[in-house]
């Protein structure tokens, strides 16, 4: 168990004229899990294997506990790595993949035995022991890769899409198992996922990155709740949050002829910026209905989406701008239809409209 | 089915003649009957006569081929590897290059390369087989085997190395069993073509105990001067084969195909 720092870690391929990675600055806690979320290409990975031993530092520094690891090669780092692949040993069994560790590392064979045997059982994984990984179906396969990580010990878990492999329904039920056990272990774990519902529900912070820099790192409900910026205020929530630019004065934003009050520090803060226009967000449930002379804007309904416990509608404010909108299950709104809606008060995000900050 | 018919009594007519003729008396090798009758052992007499030196140069193909496979297999791993794992510009065109060399006709070489080996006092040496043998077998061997190594993901290295390994390692333990079926087809090919090579051994030996099989076939005398002794070559022919069949029979069975799966996905 360990902490982890990245001290203003750089990665720049060979070719590429900007950093994949770029001074990524942060600290993970002891026992922490940790997930990094972005989109496709934005140095998830590459942060990973940073971390790893696997992708050269060309700048900055990278700490396992009071360790400077940055140029250690992998095999000195006490680490475990689970790769979106898996990597499973073709050659070897189950019990031989997930003792491979140990007997590089001079274990001996009983307690080797011991060690996997206690790993399986963990992982459900006793009845396939002695098959080769290519007898196993891509769930199996998945715990086989978890097996071998969690024989070791290591002080940090480190795991690269590890479920993108498996159907929707195992995907859930296995991102409930893997937060279960890294809790129970304690082991702290770096999670790298595309997927915020997975990165919401698995992490105690999650760390969004866009094309290679870090926008915010923070418990999920902070995430949800108090967006650094436009880009994690789109990226995180789902449906996505509804983005619209605004004229703002000292009575708030209009909204498609309708006015939205809004926090008077923010508003401040945009006079200070010396500006008028502002980008507001609002989340589709913060939205509620009002009769149409309450001073609400109005929606033109596109499609409905019902999901059973929800519906979402998706719409169009008069001035074409689109709005996604959650609204009762049970009654839900017919295509075509008109619908007033208001925010509610204090759920209102405001960002610059210069540098998409949060106000 | 019928091409594969076709292809085993292609490939085994020719080698069951040899078998039978091998077994005829020399008064009647010429027969055309489909078994040899009487069947006689006088060919195989004939050539295990100390004269003939057949046994030695058995011994020297052995070191000849052998030599030349164990070097190409090293050479080639390594390159091969370096091959299939680094990037560097041109990499097709070098990989096209190296094949491109293997197909020089080996006679226009000869007579340069004896020149050579004259200079250098090799006439006579296992060296002077080796090298050149080498050098023909390389190129084949590195190609075959950066197809192999192309095909091992290269997570399986990097999961290895998390494991504790140094890349030396990772290599021994995960790399090279996994590219066993190429190392095996790679040490078969080269060690049957070094085993029947002819022409450059045939040029850089003058001495009786330094010829291979195939050059002291080709010299083995008759009882008269006007006899060629078709038998007793026959007869050693079958001989040089065993050697060959037993070698494939026992790397066959490690040539599995699908060594690879379950890795990733
Ligand atoms: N070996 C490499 N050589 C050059 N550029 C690379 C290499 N690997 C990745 N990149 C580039 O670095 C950037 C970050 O890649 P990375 O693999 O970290 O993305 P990611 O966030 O993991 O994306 P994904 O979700 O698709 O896996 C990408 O723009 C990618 O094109
Ligand atoms: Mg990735």
């Amino acid at each position: 168990m360990a902490t982890v720092t990245y001290e203003k870690a750089t990665r720049v391929y060979p070719g590429a004229e900007r950093p994949a990675v770029d001074a990524l600055h942060l600290e993970i806690a002891c026992g922490e899990f940790l997930v990094l979320v972005g989109p496709s290409g934005c140095g998830k990975s590459t942060s990973l294997r940073m971390l790893a031993g696997l992708e050269d530092v060309d700048d900055g520094a990278i700490h396992i506990g009071d360790h400077d690891v940055t140029h250690l090669p992998p095999k000195d780092r006490d680490i475990a790595m689970v790769f979106q692949n898996y990597a499973l040993y073709p050659h070897m069994s189950v019990a031989d993949n997930m003792g491979f560790a140990l007997k590089i590392a001079g274990v001996s064979k009983e307690e080797r035995r011991r060690r996997v045997a206690e790993a399986a059982a963990l992982l459900d994984l006793e009845p396939y022991l002695d098959r080769k990984p290519k007898a196993l179906s891509g769930g199996q396969r998945q715990r086989v890769a978890m097996g071998r990580a969690i024989v070791r010990e290591p002080r940090v878990f480190l795991m690269d899409e590890p479920l993108s492999n498996l159907d929707a329904k195992l995907r859930v039920q296995t991102r409930t198992q893997i937060a279960a056990l890294q809790r129970r272990l304690a082991i702290t774990t770096v999670y790298v996922t595309h997927d915020q519902v997975e990165a919401m529900t698995m992490g105690d912070r999650v760390a969004v990155m866009k094309d290679g820099k870090l926008q915010q790192c923070a418990a999920p409900r902070e995430l949800y709740d108090r967006p650094a910026n436009v880009f994690v205020a789109g990226f995180i929530g789902s449906p996505a949050m509804n983005l619209t630019e605004v004229a703002v004065d000292e009575d708030g934003a209009r909204v498609a002829g309708t006015r939205v009050p809004l926090g008077r520090a923010a508003v401040r803060a945009i006079a200070a910026e010396g500006g008028s226009r502002a980008t507001l967000g609002f989340r589709p449930e913060s939205l509620e209905p009002v009769g149409s002379a309450d001073g609400g804007f109005a929606v033109l309904v596109d499609v409905v989406e019902e999901l059973g416990a929800d519906a979402f509608c998706y719409g169009r404010l008069e001035n074409g701008a689109d709005v996604i909108a959650k609204v009762d299950a049970r009654v839900p709104p017919r295509k075509g239809e008109r619908l007033h809606f208001r925010i509610r008060p204090g759920e209102t995000h405001l960002f610059s409209a210069k540098t998409g900050d949060r106000h | 089915m019928i091409g594969v018919t076709v292809v085993i009594v292609f490939c085994l007519a020719p080698f069951y003649w040899m078998v039978v003729s091998s077994f005829r008396r020399t008064s009647d090798i010429f027969d055309k009957s489909a078994l040899p009758s009487p069947w006689s052992l006088e060919n195989y007499t004939a050539v295990f006569d100390p004269d003939q030196g057949f046994l030695r140069s058995m011994a020297n193909s052995l070191v000849v081929a052998g030599t030349t496979t164990a070097l190409a297999l090293v050479i080639a791993t390594l390159t091969a590897y370096a091959m299939a794992r680094l990037d560097f510009p041109f990499k097709r065109l070098v990989l096209t290059g190296i094949i491109a060399t293997s197909m020089f006709p080996v006679v226009s070489i000869v007579v340069p390369l004896l020149k050579l080996f004259t200079d250098w006092d090799w006439i006579n040496t296992y060296q002077a087989m080796v090298a050149p043998s080498l050098s023909f077998a390389l190129p084949l061997a590195v190609w075959i085997l950066t197809a192999f190594f192309r095909q091992i993901p290269i997570e399986l290295e990097q999961a290895a190395m998390i494991d504790g390994c140094t890349q030396g390692q990772a290599f021994r333990r995960i790399v090279l069993p996994l590219a066993a079926p190429g190392v095996f087809t790679t040490a078969i090919i080269t060690f049957v073509a070094a085993w029947n090579e002819f022409l450059i051994a045939l040029s850089m030996t003058n001495d009786a105990a330094m010829q291979t099989a195939p050059v002291a076939i080709s010299k083995f005398t008759g009882a008269s001067q006007f006899e060629t002794p078709f038998g007793s070559q026959m007869a050693a022919g079958v001989l040089v084969t065993i050697p060959l069949v037993v070698l494939v029979v026992v790397f066959q069975r490690r040539i599995v195909d699908g060594l690879t799966a379950g890795a990733v996905k």
